[in-house]
């Protein structure tokens, strides 16, 4: 049985400096993990910037090519250099939803633009009702509906409306995979847990498998599966996301988890920096993943 | 001791007219509140809920289309008296920096990229403190110090530090006056999740060791857990509750807050967290009466038509809402058990 | 349509004159429809008549009545001046938004030809062409062959306008959502690069139509067609300032001169108005 989504043992090295002097900059590093099929799950990517989760995650929409590895799809390799038909077929299965709903979409123009033309390209859909009727669909899924939606222009929206839009048009070709990138950190606080808790009803309800990246702990905590954790490009751990979450083992996650403020001492002013922890290694985290009893496999130098 | 802020029913709209079409929006409606000396008042509320026109206000940063209409901003620096809505531009500039100062929104990308840091140093600070030279340098130095930050960031250029450096750099500038109040905007919000408790603490040492007041905008409620005194809540333009950090989080008495401090997630805690309807009102149209009716749990008739006041409801705690009685916390929520008397 | 000329001219005092000046040139080259005189007549009228209640505009050394000859001159003048606007326009925003948005090797070869076309020296070429075609330049061609040149300088502003909207968030989504290159680039783009597009036209008129004026003043083109320039050179031609007929130079170029002021403040005041960031306030956001 073919896996969804592989990442095989991925790299991306980016070529920085002017004509004299070039320098390799390595943003992923041997990245490997794979999301079965008929067993949707969050998967989540863990990572502060210049972890390399946003090269990573434009590899597997095939936006970029890995300098190393392959990325396979249904078992089709991934690539930015296919034909229209194959990258429009790989489109139907794996939609993203970006970071900023206010960039998302062009200020300019209406939202439901982006709603009808994916209606129309991926479901080949050409009667207006029909379009209608896919595009209402899909909004009724994130709470949403077409009534609310259309003839409006971004800035008439908030931003969890907007996401929620987003997210509706990833849905309308039936995806078997939506790749998230920080998909509420500019959202405000009180809409964000709607649309965490969304994507948890995705899975459940609809079987769609989620890559959801993302740098807060907390979230991941709530709504994941599995997850990794990324650090200069390199995996530090990875495994179930309460196993690893709740006992971090490498001294990264420890002191990601350690950094997270809670509200549990509220009023207390308890903002001790992470001094009595052993130091991170500067640099790129050495070592090779072993794999522990419990299912998680963690860089041990 | 005399309160360091105090702000009286102040009203700020923008006020735009493009092509015929004219504009007012009620950024800040009717806001009274003070802030003591000595104390991190935390204010929290989301994008256009009106908390950053508010704070430009207070930092005297007020420029149309936004326009102070009603209402007075006073600050008492010891001896020194000044309404910052009314003050002439020379007396707002003699406070700046040196009693007042204000730390932008994403100020770390605002470092001039073409300076060395200690030259922008002297740009800011050489006249409010009246140092040059030699003298100069050795008091950003030291200062610098004070963010363990070492004196060989004097000669790096912006782009040559890390995000957390420039932001600290940024907090430096802020300080080395020794202002009595500082306000900052969301200054940790694009800096990664262990630099910034970092830069958190950072903060607080020199709060407590200069002993000035700051007043701390951002929309992070953990942020406000670990760092505020006080938390003032704004919603669309108004401030619904203000009550000392851990009452504000173990017993709401508002039920929009009552709902922010309930969709924290946290680690260790997978119950289902509540989620809001509706969407944050538009400024420009703000709904009649209590302006969180439309999402409001507790809603009843009387708060579409009448808008509830600020009122003390426990000590030091207000609430602007007609059945604060009713507010329970939500699923969610941290439990009271802990009592725990903070320094 | 109309809700917005009303609010343009409402509230916007740049655009109302700019109208009113183009109106009113417009007004007059388009009475040369009804003219009863033959443009390329000559002595049908006394020559050298100063303006007065009989000949509005004066008439010139080759009896023709001004006012009649400057009409046809300046619905020449214009025509032309359009023709290699929209052109031009169409080329540069061709080449510009391709070579903007798809980058890789058709940036490098579209630019390689913006370049050459740069650096080509356009008046040489247009004296060439004259000698090659002689009187079969009329003023359709010579407009063609203007539009060939004046497409590199914009191709290029607009270049990097599309470069940076490539790489904004909702041209990736609109990627995702299906949209060819084409409808991105046409939909999605275009109303970011239209105050582009306005600026450069009005200097692209005056480019065409002074350059147009230089060629026939030296007379470069066919002569026996009236337009702005092949007025200065009969003017010259026959000596007017010492001569004494100033109305055969002063009317034309006076005329000329509140044409561009014009056309310039018209492309100043819609340029604000269709600014994507204007439109976004007027919209409320």
């Amino acid at each position: 049985m073919t896996a969804l989504l592989e990442v095989d043992h991925v790299s991306k090295q980016f070529n920085v400096g002017g004509p004299f002097g070039q320098k390799r900059l390595p943003a992923v590093d041997d990245v490997s993990f794979s999301i079965g099929v008929n067993c949707p799950e969050i998967f989540t990517v863990i990572g502060e910037s210049g972890s390399g989760k946003t090269t990573l995650a434009r590899m597997i929409l095939g936006l970029e090519h890995p300098s190393a590895g392959e990325v396979r799809f249904r078992g089709a390799p991934v690539s930015s250099r296919l034909s229209r038909a194959a990258r429009l077929a790989f489109m139907a299965s794996v939609q993203p939803v970006f970071q900023n709903p206010f960039e998302a979409f062009n200020p300019l123009k209406q939202v439901d633009r982006y709603l009808a033309s994916t209606a129309r390209r991926f479901l080949k859909l050409s009667a207006a009702t029909d379009v209608d009727r896919a595009m209402d669909e899909a909004l009724q899924k994130v709470g949403l509906s077409l009534a609310e939606v259309k003839g409006r222009y971004p800035h008439e929206m908030s931003g969890g409306q907007l996401q929620r839009a987003a997210i509706a048009r990833a849905l309308i070709p039936n995806p078997a995979l939506l790749i998230t990138d920080e998909p509420v950190s500019m959202v405000d606080a009180s809409l964000r847990m709607s649309i965490v808790n969304l994507l948890q009803s995705l899975r459940d309800d609809f079987g769609v498998s989620v890559i959801y990246i993302t740098h807060d702990l907390a979230t991941a905590y709530y709504v994941s599966d599995r997850l990794i954790i990324m650090q200069r490009g390199r995996v530090v751990e990875m495994g179930p996301a309460r196993t690893v979450l709740a006992a971090p083992e490498h001294p990264y996650s420890q002191l990601l988890k350690a950094s997270v403020l809670s509200a549990e001492d509220a009023g207390a002013g308890r903002l001790d920096p992470i001094t009595d922890r052993p130091p991170i290694p500067p640099g790129v985290p050495a070592g090779v993943l072993v794999e522990r009893p419990d299912g998680r496999m963690v860089r041990m130098a | 001791m005399a309160d360091i802020l105090t702000v009286d029913r102040l009203k700020a709209y923008y006020l735009m007219n493009y092509y015929g079409v004219s504009r007012e929006v009620r950024a800040v409606d009717d806001v009274t509140m003070s802030v003591r000396q000595n104390e991190i008042y935390g204010i929290a509320g989301e994008s256009s809920s009106g908390k950053t026109s508010f704070i430009k206000v207070l930092a005297a940063a007020v420029r149309p289309p936004l326009k102070v209409v009603d209402g007075g901003v006073v600050y008492r620096f010891g001896d020194r008296t000044i309404d910052v809505s009314r003050a002439r531009p020379a007396e707002i500039e003699a406070i700046r920096w040196k009693n007042l100062s204000y730390i932008m929104q994403g100020s770390m990308s605002v470092l001039n990229p073409v300076r060395r840091i200690e030259h922008i140093f002297e740009d800011f600070a050489a006249r409010p403190l009246g140092l040059r030279g030699t003298a100069l340098r050795a008091q950003v130095t030291e200062h610098l110090g004070r963010l363990q930050l070492g004196p060989e960031v004097l000669r790096a250029y912006p782009h040559e530090l890390s995000g957390g450096m420039r932001q600290r750099v940024t907090i430096g500038l802020a300080t080395i006056c020794n202002p009595q109040m500082i306000i900052a905007d969301e200054p940790t919000t694009a800096l990664d999740v262990v630099v910034q408790k970092d830069v958190l603490s950072l903060i607080r040492k020199l709060q407590a060791e200069m002993g000035s007041s700051v007043i701390f905008v951002t929309h992070d409620m953990a942020v406000h857990a670990n760092m505020a005194d006080r938390v003032g809540i704004v919603y669309a333009g108004r401030l619904i509750e203000e009550a000392p950090t851990r009452t504000l989080f173990v017993a709401p008495k508002h039920p929009y807050t009552a709902h922010l401090v309930a969709s924290l997630p946290r680690i260790g805690d997978t119950t289902r967290r509540p989620a809001l309807d509706g969407r944050p009102p538009n400024l420009a149209n703000p709904p009649s009466g209590c302006r969180f009716h439309p999402r409001c749990p507790l809603a009843i008739d009387k708060c579409r038509t009448n808008v509830p006041p600020l009122v003390e409801v426990a000590p030091q705690q207000r609430s602007a809402c007609w059945r604060w009685q009713d507010v329970v916390p939500l699923p969610g929520s941290i439990s009271g058990s802990r009592v725990e008397a903070h320094a | 349509m109309f809700a917005v000329l009303r609010g343009l001219v409402r509230y916007n005092a740049e655009f109302t004159i700019g109208a009113i000046l183009v109106g009113l040139v417009i007004v007059f080259s388009l009475l040369s429809y009804v003219s009863p005189v033959d443009p390329s007549a000559v002595y049908r009228v006394p020559p050298d008549q100063a303006p007065s209640l009989q000949y509005w505009f004066g008439t010139n050394s080759r009896g023709q009545d001004m006012w009649w000859q400057l009409s046809f001159a300046f619905r020449n003048s214009l025509s032309f001046g359009l023709t290699v606007a929209v052109v031009s326009r169409i080329i540069s925003i061709v080449i510009g938004l391709a070579a903007g948005y798809l980058g890789g090797w058709a940036d490098r070869v579209l630019m390689f030809f913006n370049d050459i076309f740069v650096a080509i020296p356009i008046f040489p070429i247009l004296i060439l062409f004259y000698f090659v075609m002689k009187s079969n330049l009329n003023s359709f061609s010579l407009a063609l062959l203007m539009a060939c040149f004046g497409w590199p300088y914009d191709a290029r502003l607009i270049r990097s306008v599309a470069l940076g909207l490539r790489y904004r968030e909702f041209t990736r989504q609109a990627v995702f959502a299906g949209m060819s290159p084409v409808r991105i680039m046409w939909q999605e783009h275009l109303p970011y690069i239209m105050p582009i597009v306005f600026a450069t036209t009005m200097s692209n008129m005056i480019w065409s139509i002074g350059l147009e004026v230089t060629l026939a003043v030296l007379g470069f083109t066919n002569l026996n067609i009236p337009t702005i320039g092949t007025t200065l050179y009969w003017a010259n031609n026959h000596s007017a300032l010492v001569v004494g007929t100033w109305w055969w130079i002063a009317i034309p170029v006076a005329i000329v001169v509140l044409l561009f002021l014009g056309l310039f403040l018209l492309a100043v005041s819609l340029n604000e108005y269709i600014d994507p960031r204007s439109r976004l306030r007027r919209m409320g956001a």
